[in-house]
């Protein structure tokens, strides 16, 4: 039953998707900010990095290392967030630029690999990796258990984030403050907000989520360092805020939609039904660049929701 | 002679991460002194299975080209300044970590004879033109090449340069000064496979393969066969990934194999991430490329791995001599180019020693567990009964053998 196509499936965009899901969140409130971060590749690259490092070297119980680990790659991945900030933010430098940068100096050839060398990082599998959990002992329980009760932790925990975003956008004051700093800064501003603040905090955050996608591949799906291993992860994510419109129930959707779609051409292989994985394969990339050029065009992004000030810097005195 | 079309390696993330191609021109190039071999990279360099008899001078699988005449590449002083161009990062445990190996070897072999130099992470592109000759600035006079796709700027920077010597792995184009090196995995394939034949309980192996080139369906073909020796009427299940290195989708072909029903996983691929898939289910798995004994100790079966060193010291000397030559090297399990790696504690006594005899015996006689009557999938014969494959043809096998399930996708 719990072999049955729909439900293997299922399981495993669940699985894969969760990674996307974290560095989308991380994503859409940085956004919704009104900054625009495509450095989120080598963000969770870094949070890979040093959750692996960290699950090497730390010691205690298992869930302690786990939580450890987790929270390391996650702190590391906002100190680049916070690098970022202070070019985009503060300093105002263009912000694609800034976060391509970001990419290229912490990506698959850059800081990540270097420190994985330097460290001996590489190759030593995690001794405390994060498993899949069997819930209440239901894991085996025919198609409700793969899809429910046989997850890892941080599955559970981006349930509970895409629920927590959706009332704190949506429902709560800062969360208005937030999509007032990302629409229309200058009126925030005039309001008493501060828009500096709130786009720190968020990038900052929004870096932190990063990394826990990325400790997601080095302690969960692989899980042993790899330099380059979350191999453009990062950029689909990029792309889910905006299918998800900037909503985090919406993009919770989208991240499954793509994990199902990097394994759906497998899935299908392994049961001989034939068919051109190439194309199946190529989707999630093909609608990230479709969703990009969408974006790079002003009136398609006000269309789809995305926040009026997204990537502009904002100058007080610049009216 | 046609050789395969190894590390026709182009990642789709690359193109995504379109900013990537710029760090082509920062490429990490570093130094080894002369006097302090590394020791890192480990993963690769364990002892193979059953070596401890001497290997055979590398040098006996070489065969000059025609008429060639000895290239002049010493240096006019000071030591040999030997580099090597590297697709992936030196600690990706399989490809390029195992070609960083070879190097350490020359290295150590030679001593303060040779200075060996690297560049890693250098995409197949016009960028390998440009690093080939920062490398001759640098005074280097032998390159090596580890990538399929950097054959043809090898190729035309060497014409450029007749006094550095080039040898590329995995190509099939030689010249004045570019000689060709790789060799016979597909052998101690074939003894990965008995492993897993003898492993499986169900008769069904499924097998994580990167791309639909002659190279990989000569090893799974000879995977194959090994299953049925010690499995009679086992079947492998192959899912193509298109990638040599994606170590999440690695995983996700492995996951969607067993679900389909196999229970011994075997992977094609350059990282190790199909055996988590495996680990998480307790299911043998053999690997490639790389000795993960240590990380999967209790799924391990064995891996074809790859020992480049004694080939390259071989040439390095040869430049120091005055004798290097082009020419083609296909080495085999009896000059210690394809060696197994450890066996796992599932494999038993008695697997292991049919495996070895089986060893002793394509040491002798390289590729003749490919001897006929041998069938494709649809039952047709490619091989005679008692002829052993023509090099030609395994050079350019484009179909399964019977009991592989699966397909080939025309191209």
């Amino acid at each position: 039953m719990n072999h049955n196509l729909f439900v293997v499936i299922a399981a495993s965009a669940i699985f894969y998707g969760t990674p996307l899901f974290f560095a989308a969140l991380g994503e859409l409130l940085t956004e919704r900010s009104g900054v625009l971060n495509l450095g989120v590749e080598g963000m969770m690259l870094i949070g890979a990095l040093f959750g692996s490092w960290a699950s090497q070297h730390v010691g205690g119980p298992s869930w302690f290392v786990v939580l450890a680990s987790v929270l390391i790659g996650a702190l590391a991945a906002a100190v680049l967030a916070a690098m970022y900030a202070v070019l985009a933010i503060t300093l105002r430098v263009n912000q694609t630029v800034a976060g391509l940068a970001l990419t290229i100096f912490a990506g698959g050839v850059g800081l990540s690999s270097y420190l994985a060398n330097s460290w001996h990082v590489a190759l030593r599998p995690t001794p405390h990796p994060i498993r899949k959990l069997d819930v209440l002992g239901l894991a085996d329980t025919p198609v409700l258990g793969p899809l429910l009760f046989n997850h890892t932790m941080l599955t559970y925990v981006s349930w509970v984030l895409a629920a927590v975003g959706w009332f704190y956008l949506f429902h709560s004051r800062t969360g208005l403050r937030l999509r007032a700093v990302g629409e229309s800064p200058q009126t925030a501003d005039a309001m008493g907000i501060s828009v500096a603040g709130y786009r720190y905090a968020h990038t900052i955050l929004g870096g932190a989520l990063a990394g826990v996608g990325g400790v997601f591949y080095s302690l969960a799906i692989v899980p042993t360092w790899v330099d380059g291993m979350t191999k453009g992860a990062g950029w689909i994510a990029i792309a889910l805020v905006i299918f998800g419109f900037w909503r985090p129930e919406l993009t919770l959707a989208g991240a499954y939609l793509f994990g199902a779609l990097s394994s759906l051409s497998l899935i299908l292989k392994a049961r001989n039904v034939h068919i051109n994985g190439s194309i199946l394969d190529a989707l999630p990339f093909l609608a990230t660049i479709v969703v990009l050029v969408v974006m790079s065009s002003g009136s398609m992004r006000r269309r789809l929701g995305a926040p009026a000030a997204l990537g502009v810097p904002y100058q007080r005195e610049e009216r | 002679m046609v050789h395969s079309h190894r590390r026709a390696r182009v990642a789709i993330a690359a193109l995504l991460a379109g900013a990537a191609a710029s760090t082509a021109a920062t490429a990490a190039a570093r130094t080894t002194p002369p006097t302090a071999p590394s020791t890192a990279g480990t993963a690769t360099a364990g002892t193979a299975v059953g070596s401890a008899t001497a290997y055979a001078d590398p040098m006996t699988n070489f065969v000059p080209d025609q008429g060639a005449k000895p290239v002049d590449c010493k240096p006019k002083d000071g030591p040999l300044k030997a580099a090597w161009v590297y697709i992936g990062p030196i600690n990706d445990g399989g490809w390029t970590q195992a070609h960083d190996v070879g190097r350490q070897e020359v290295q150590a072999a030679l001593g303060d004879q040779v200075v060996t130099t690297y560049k890693e992470n250098v995409p197949e592109g016009p960028q390998v033109a440009q690093v080939l000759e920062d490398l001759i600035k640098d005074g280097n006079t032998l390159i090596f090449g580890t990538s399929f796709g950097f054959q043809d700027a090898f190729i035309d920077v060497a014409a450029k340069h007749p006094n550095v010597c080039f040898d590329f792995a995995t190509g099939y184009k030689t010249a004045a000064n570019v000689g060709q090196f790789y060799g016979r995995g597909e052998d101690t394939d074939y003894l990965t496979g008995m492993a897993a034949g003898a492993a499986t309980k169900a008769g069904k192996v499924g097998y994580v393969a990167p791309f639909p080139i002659p190279e990989v369906i000569r090893g799974i073909n000879s995977y194959a066969l090994g299953v049925q020796a010690t499995h009679p009427g086992a079947t492998l299940q192959v899912v193509w990934t298109n990638t040599w290195f994606d170590p999440a989708k690695e995983r996700a072909a492995a996951e969607s194999l067993i679900a389909a029903g196999v229970d011994v996983v075997a992977s094609g691929q350059d990282s190790p991430a199909s055996g988590e898939a495996a680990k998480a289910k307790g299911l043998p798995w053999t690997g490639y490329d790389s000795d993960q004994s240590a990380n999967f100790p209790d799924i391990w079966l064995t891996a074809t791995n790859y020992h480049w060193g004694a080939y390259e010291t071989a040439r390095a000397k040869a430049v120091l001599d005055g004798t290097w030559v082009p020419g083609n090297y296909y080495g085999g399990i009896a000059d210690g180019f394809a060696r197994l790696a450890p066996f796992g504690k599932l494999v038993s006594a008695d697997t292991q020693a049919k495996i070895l005899a089986k060893q002793a015996e394509l040491s002798a006689k390289p590729g003749s567990h490919l001897t006929g009557p041998i069938k494709d999938q649809s039952g047709k014969e490619r091989v005679p009964a008692g002829q052993q494959i023509s090099f030609e043809d395994l050079m350019s096998m484009n179909y399964f053998v019977e009991g592989v399930i699966g397909e080939i996708p025309s191209s």
